[in-house]
């Protein structure tokens, strides 16, 4: 957001229900944050219920917790577990179905998938950059997924810029946050009174039309541009490059594999938080009768047993091997699949491991520390 | 490499089962056709690339196609009987039902090998691959130098298509050297690693193509000696095996560092796995 050339309007707080109103008329279905067990999730909004405020995310290794915030904003929470990830990639789904006929012939066919059209409201920089990245793993030219690319075309975002990361958050230093560079259809940067907003899309200017709203002053732009500066100077943890492909790779008996894996409990929360992770298992689902059975997909971890399953071979037998596997796909990988690395700095890998493991520290132990260990 | 985009992430097609042989105990061969006509005339694959195989209410595995690429009738799989989906296979008789997607992945580099001599070297039971290679060459013979078949198993046991081991040993310009583990009664071949073998190996290293398949450790070895008799990188290549879920790059269970072996695989050159191969745990 901050493009000269975009017409900039300032929304004040009461108006935001309004906001919501005229994205519901244009059919979408508002997603947004919610307050469940303690965390903000992502979920299907009621037309009669407000946004949570006044919340911010504490987040540190292995530990989520929400505090106040004294300025009382709707989005001062960083971010959750989840991000556009489940939208779009479902944690578990059907791909196919098969029947089989009485003289044993099989008839497939394939599952239509639920695409219903939603708006998601509060979507951060990190978390555009990371569909980003998944856009480009499952729309491949050609060859796109048609389960992923259904519900993606159905997409309206609403995002919002972070005045207030988290201790976990590490996207300035991977290029992705914390103000939303492109990818939405209208950005928000909240300010005490209200929000700057920007339409990236035809669709996100259509609802901004109607909502007949001033003109952001110089002084409002000015003071969210500002606070996205801050927010980004305001973060401790980074990387420490945006290509650490070679450096990683040169340190593959690194001894801090081993130090990270006696810590690792492989539970795989980190590859189930990660916007970026894409696996998944396939597995079949036969019905009772026998006439007929289901084929689905659901999301997998490279910290599980069965990922680098091959018939009398485990190629990831121990976590060092997992843990590695995982560490050098987001960091260098990811390069060569798809041209940048696959952590968009969003830190919930960090907060979200059980044992505490921090993403960054690692990363630093890796690259700062010689590779003296030989297998 | 030209995609099939009428089969490929599914869902499967439906095929069936036009003949079976049992080659060993354990190893049979299922000839397929695909029950649309027009979706079996239009298959077209290269030796090396993998089709899915779906076993109703059971699953999908990945199984390299051995079948000849231009004979248009008929998609051949030579099969090992080892898990769920494997053993479940090995039960289907002649006008059973399978599903199929595929073809997928890059196959061997023989439409470019123009009079070099080719040298195939497999260990295990990772044979179906390079039978069809084997076939391949010496139904178009003229086309290639020498052939060197090298091969080891386990046990002799485990040998499947002796004889035509014995027959491929006597053709003009063809060598065959086969080694086991563990020896049999009247087992003509060398009782000993595989590696043991290579020295033996008569080709031109400078006009040679040499392509591996087998357990990695063999891999590492037989390029090790090749390139070490003076066989360019760039002639070497070899087939890769990892989980597959999906078969179409996106499960994510084949990737070996930044490659999908699935799509940028099975069949690699040296240089692109090369460093990676030693590494336990890609
Ligand atoms: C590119 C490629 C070509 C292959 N070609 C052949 C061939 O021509 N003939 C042949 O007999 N076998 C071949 N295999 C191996 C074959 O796929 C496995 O033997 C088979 O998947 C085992 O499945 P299962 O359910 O019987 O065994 P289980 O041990 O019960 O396996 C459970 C699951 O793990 C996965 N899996 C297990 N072993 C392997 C493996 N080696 N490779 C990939 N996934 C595996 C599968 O998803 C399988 O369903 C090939 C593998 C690959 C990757
Ligand atoms: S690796 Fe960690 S910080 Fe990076 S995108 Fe994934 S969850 Fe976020
Ligand atoms: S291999 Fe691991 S790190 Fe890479 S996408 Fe899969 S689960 Fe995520
Ligand atoms: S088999 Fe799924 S990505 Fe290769």
């Amino acid at each position: 957001m901050f493009n000269e050339t975009e017409h900039t309007v300032f929304l004040p707080h009461d108006r935001l229900a309004g906001l919501l109103a005229a994205i519901r008329a244009g059919g979408w279905q508002c997603v947004g944050p919610r307050v469940e067990q303690g965390a903000i999730v992502m979920a299907p909004l009621a037309e009669s219920e407000g946004l949570p405020r006044g919340l911010q995310a504490d987040q540190a290794p292995g530990q989520y917790r929400l505090g106040a915030d004294a300025k009382q904003r709707y989005f001062a929470w960083a971010n959750g577990p989840q991000a556009l990830k489940p939208l779009v990639f479902a944690p578990q789904e059907t791909l196919w179905r098969v029947a089989r006929g009485t003289d044993g012939a099989l008839t497939f066919e394939a599952a239509v998938p639920d695409a219903p059209k939603r708006a998601v409201i509060g979507v951060r920089a990190c978390d555009l950059a990371a569909l980003a990245l998944q856009d480009a793993h499952f729309l491949r030219k050609g060859w796109d997924d048609v389960h992923y690319a259904a519900r993606r075309a159905q997409l309206f975002l609403v995002a919002v810029q972070c005045a207030v990361p988290a201790a976990t958050c590490f996207c300035a230093s991977t290029g992705d946050g914390p103000t939303p560079g492109m990818g939405y259809d209208l950005a928000l940067a909240e300010l005490d009174a209200g929000f700057v907003v920007v339409a990236g899309s035809a669709a996100g200017r259509a609802v901004l039309q109607q909502l007949d709203l001033a003109a952001a002053t110089p002084a409002q732009i000015g003071a969210a541009r500002e606070q996205g500066d801050a927010a980004a100077a305001a973060q401790t943890r980074r990387l420490p490059g945006r290509d650490l492909r070679d450096t990683l790779m040169a340190r593959l008996k690194h001894p801090q594999w081993d130090a990270v894996a006696a810590r690792c409990l492989a539970c795989g929360s980190c590859t189930a938080v990660c916007p970026t992770c894409f696996c998944h298992a396939e597995h079949e689902a036969p019905a009772l009768d026998g006439a007929s059975s289901h084929h689905a997909r659901e999301w997998d971890s490279c910290f599980g047993e069965t990922h680098g399953h091959l018939h009398g071979f485990n190629v990831r037998p121990d976590i060092r091997t997992r843990y590695r596997q995982w560490l050098t796909h987001k960091l260098a990988g990811w390069h060569d699949q798809f041209g940048r690395s696959g952590c968009v700095g969003c830190g919930r890998c960090i907060a979200w491991c059980p044992a505490g493991i921090d993403f960054t520290a690692e990363v630093a132990a890796l690259t700062g520390a010689p590779d003296v260990k030989e297998a | 490499m030209t995609r099939h985009a009428a089969i490929d992430a599914g869902p499967p097609h439906a095929a069936t089962v036009v003949s079976r042989v049992q080659e060993s105990p354990t190893i049979f061969t299922l000839r397929l056709r695909l029950d649309d006509p027009a979706a079996q005339a239009a298959f077209r694959f290269a030796p090396g690339q993998f089709n899915m195989l779906y076993l109703y209410g059971v699953g999908e595995v990945p199984v390299s196609i051995m079948s000849d690429p231009e004979e248009h009738g008929i998609i051949g799989h030579t099969i090992r009987a080892i898990g769920r989906v494997t053993r479940g296979l090995s039960a289907l008789q002649p006008g059973d039902r399978v599903g199929l997607r595929g073809p997928f992945g890059r196959g061997w580099p023989l439409q470019d090998l123009g009079g070099n001599d080719v040298v195939l070297v497999t260990g295990g039971l990772g044979c179906a691959p390079a039978v069809s290679v084997i076939h391949y060459v010496l139904r178009r013979r003229a086309r290639f130098g020498r052939l060197v078949i090298i091969q080891g198993v386990k046990h002799a046991d485990d040998l499947i298509w002796h004889m035509q081991y014995e027959q491929w040993a006597k053709l003009p310009d063809t060598q065959v050297l086969v080694a086991a583990s563990q020896g049999a009664a009247f087992w003509p071949w060398h009782v000993g690693r595989v590696t043991e073998l290579f020295g033996l190996a008569r080709f031109n290293p400078a006009r040679a193509v040499a392509m591996l398949c087998g357990p990695e450790g063999m891999m590492r070895a037989a390029a090790e000696s090749l390139l070490g008799r003076g066989l360019p990188e760039a002639h070497l290549y070899l087939s890769m095996e990892r989980n597959m879920q999906c078969g179409v790059g996106r499960c994510g269970h084949c990737q070996f560092g930044g490659a999908f072996v699935c799509q940028n695989g099975p069949v690699f050159n040296w240089a692109e796995v090369r460093d990676l191969l030693g590494h336990r745990g890609f």
